[in-house]
C-alpha cells in the first residue's frame, strides 16, 4: 500500500457539531409532548364548555396533592392512599397469578404433552375480558375486595403462561446437553439453566400482565366501589366533579408508565447475551 | 504409541490381563427416522490413545461422538466404556462443545462449580473450590473468574469449557470441533494447553476423542485418526496411525516425512477419494 498524501488525512482536531446531550433532548421531547396534550385539552374545553379547562384541572391536582395521605374514614381518603390500595390489590393478584403461571409455563414449555393438553385452555381464556370473571370472583370470594384480587390473578395468568412457555421452549439444545453431560439434578436444571434462560421472557409476560391488570383494576374498582383509584374516578363523576376524574386519569397514566419503566429496567438487567 | 501404552499397562510379575478397550463401538447403526446416518461402525480405542474423527460435514462424525457421549443411543449395536455399555450421558465422559456452551448467566467460576456440584456431588465444598481454582489457573483464567462469559474472547470461553470438563475428572474427554471457531494462533496455543493438561500427572483422563475437520490438528494431536466416509450410510473409511513421537514440535513437524506423508494421504482421501 502506498502512503497517502498528508492532505487527505482527517485533521486530528476536527470540531464536532454541537449536540444536546441525549437526556436533555429526551426531556425536551417529553415536555413538548405534554404541552401538546394540554393544548389539545384546552381546545376541547373551549369547544365543549362542560369539560374542565386545564387550569381548573391543575388547581384540582395541586389541591389533591396538598393532602395526599389524609384518612377521614371509609370512602374519604387522600389520593395517594387510594392509589396505594389499587397498587396493593394489583400486586397481590399479580403475585398469585405469577406463582401459578410460571410453573405452568415451565411445564408447557418443556413437556410437549402438557403444551398440547393445556394450550387450548389458555387460548380459549386469553381473549376473555377479565371483568367477565367478576361474578365468578364474587361468588367464590363472597366479598368485592378479594374478588378484584381474583380477577387480577386471572388477568396475569395468561400472558405469563404464554411467555414463560415460549421462553422455556426456546432453550438451546447446547444448554440441555451441558446439563445432561454434567449430570445436573432436576433442581439444578430448573434453577441454573431453565429459569435464567427464560427469565427475560417471564419478565415480558409479567410486564404485559401488569399493563392489562392496571387497566382492569380501574374498571373493577368502579364495579366493586369501595376504595382505589378506579372507585375515586367513579365517585368524582357521581359528585359531578369532572376535574377530579381527569386528575384520576392522569394519575393512573403516570403510575402505569412508571411501573412499565420498572419492568423495562428489570428486563434489561436479566437479559443475557 | 498403542503398543507402548499396552505394554505399560501390564504390571511386571502378574499374568497379562485380558485387555479391555477404553471405548468400544461395535456394529453401530444410527438412523434418524428413515435417514441412516451411520451404518456399521466398529472402533476400539485403547487406554492412553488420543483419537481424532475426521470427515466432510454430514459424515456423521458428530453423531458418532454423541453416541459415545450418550446424548443419543445407537439404533443397532453398542457403545461401551471400559466394558460397560453406555446408556446415557455422564461426567465420566465430559464433553467440550463446539459453541463453548457456557451458561451465560453464570460467572466463569460458577460455570465450573455448578458442573462440579452436579458431577462430583460427594466432593466437599472446600475441595471443590480448590479444584476449581486449579483448573482455572491451568487455563490461565483465574484472574477472570468473576466475569460473565460474554466478556471473554472465543479462545477464553473455550478455555473455560475445557477447564470445566477437566474439573469433573472424567475418564474420557470428548471434544466436538473444539477449536473450529478460533484463529490459528489461539488454536495452536489451546491445542498445546490441552495436550499439557491431558498428559499432566493429575489429569486421570485415559483418552481423548475429538471430532475435527482440520487435518493438521488431527495429525498434531492424535495417536490414530479415524477417517469417516461421506454420509448418509457413513462408516469408517480408514483408520490412520500417527507414528510421531511425543512431545511433538510443530516447527519440526512441517518437515517430517511421516507428517508430510500422512498429510498428503489425508488430503488425497478427503479431497479426491471422498470428495463430494
Amino acid at each position: 500500500m502506498t502512503t497517502r498524501p498528508a492532505t487527505t488525512l482527517v485533521p486530528a482536531t476536527a470540531r464536532p457539531a454541537f449536540r444536546l446531550p441525549a437526556p436533555v433532548l429526551s426531556a425536551g421531547y417529553f415536555l413538548a409532548s405534554l404541552v401538546i396534550l394540554v393544548l389539545i385539552w384546552e381546545l376541547l374545553a373551549v369547544l365543549r364548555t362542560d369539560l374542565p379547562r386545564p387550569a381548573v384541572i391543575g388547581a384540582a391536582l395541586v389541591e389533591l396533592f396538598s393532602r395526599p395521605w389524609y384518612n377521614d374514614g371509609p370512602g374519604n381518603v387522600g389520593i395517594l392512599n387510594l392509589l396505594l390500595s389499587s397498587l396493593v390489590r394489583v400486586f397481590s393478584g399479580f403475585a398469585i397469578g405469577a406463582i401459578i403461571a410460571v410453573p405452568v409455563g415451565i411445564l408447557t414449555g418443556s413437556v410437549p404433552f402438557f403444551k398440547r393438553i393445556l394450550d387450548p385452555i389458555v387460548q380459549l381464556m386469553r381473549p376473555v375480558s377479565p371483568l367477565a370473571w367478576f361474578p365468578i370472583g364474587l361468588t367464590l370470594m363472597s366479598k368485592a375486595e378479594p374478588a378484584t384480587v381474583f380477577i387480577i390473578a386471572i388477568t396475569a395468568l395468561w400472558p405469563t403462561i404464554i411467555n414463560t412457555s415460549f421462553g422455556v421452549s426456546g432453550l438451546p439444545a447446547d444448554y440441555k446437553n451441558v446439563a445432561r453431560v454434567f449430570n445436573f439434578t432436576p433442581a439444578q436444571y430448573v434453577m441454573k439453566v431453565l429459569l435464567p434462560y427464560a427469565l427475560p421472557h417471564i419478565i415480558t409476560g409479567m410486564r404485559i400482565s401488569f399493563g392489562i391488570a392496571w387497566m382492569v383494576i380501574v374498571a373493577a374498582e368502579m364495579l366493586s366501589g369501595k376504595s382505589g383509584i378506579g372507585f375515586y374516578a367513579w365517585d368524582a363523576w357521581n359528585a359531578g366533579n369532572l376535574a377530579h376524574v381527569v386528575c384520576a386519569i392522569l394519575i393512573i397514566g403516570v403510575t402505569g408508565f412508571l411501573f412499565d419503566q420498572v419492568f423495562n429496567v428489570l428486563q434489561k438487567k436479566v437479559t443475557h447475551v | 504409541m498403542t503398543q507402548t501404552t499396552l505394554a505399560q499397562s501390564v504390571q511386571p510379575g502378574q499374568p497379562a490381563p485380558v485387555l479391555t478397550p477404553a471405548l468400544s463401538v461395535s456394529g453401530v447403526h444410527k438412523s434418524f427416522g428413515s435417514f441412516v446416518a451411520l451404518e456399521g461402525v466398529d472402533l476400539d480405542i485403547w487406554p492412553g490413545e488420543f483419537i481424532s474423527i475426521i470427515g466432510h460435514s454430514g459424515c456423521g462424525k458428530s453423531t458418532l461422538l454423541n453416541l459415545v457421549a450418550g446424548l443419543s443411543l445407537p439404533t443397532e449395536g453398542s457403545v461401551s466404556l471400559f466394558g460397560r455399555p453406555i446408556e446415557g450421558p455422564g461426567p465420566e465422559r465430559a464433553m467440550v462443545f463446539q459453541n463453548y456452551s457456557l451458561l451465560p448467566w453464570l460467572s466463569v467460576k460458577a460455570n465450573v462449580l455448578e458442573a462440579m456440584k452436579a458431577s462430583v456431588p460427594q466432593m466437599k465444598k472446600a475441595e471443590r473450590e480448590g479444584v476449581c481454582e486449579q483448573v482455572l489457573r491451568m487455563v490461565g483464567l483465574w484472574a477472570h473468574k468473576d466475569k460473565k462469559p460474554s466478556l471473554l474472547s472465543g479462545g477464553q470461553r473455550q478455555r473455560v469449557a475445557i477447564a470445566r470438563a477437566f474439573a469433573v475428572q472424567p475418564r474420557v474427554l470428548l471434544l466436538d470441533e473444539p477449536f473450529g471457531a478460533l484463529d490459528a494462533i489461539t488454536k495452536g496455543n489451546l491445542q498445546d494447553e490441552l495436550l499439557g493438561m491431558w498428559s499432566g500427572a493429575e489429569s486421570g483422563i485415559s483418552n481423548v476423542l475429538m471430532v475435527t475437520h482440520d487435518i493438521d490438528e488431527a495429525i498434531y494431536l492424535s495417536d490414530r485418526i479415524v477417517v469417516m466416509s461421506n454420509g448418509p450410510h457413513a462408516h469408517i473409511h480408514e483408520v490412520l496411525k500417527v507414528d510421531l513421537e511425543r512431545p511433538r514440535e510443530r516447527a519440526r513437524l512441517v518437515n517430517d516425512p511421516v507428517y508430510l506423508g500422512l498429510k498428503a494421504h489425508m488430503l488425497d482421501l478427503l479431497g479426491r477419494v471422498l470428495a463430494h
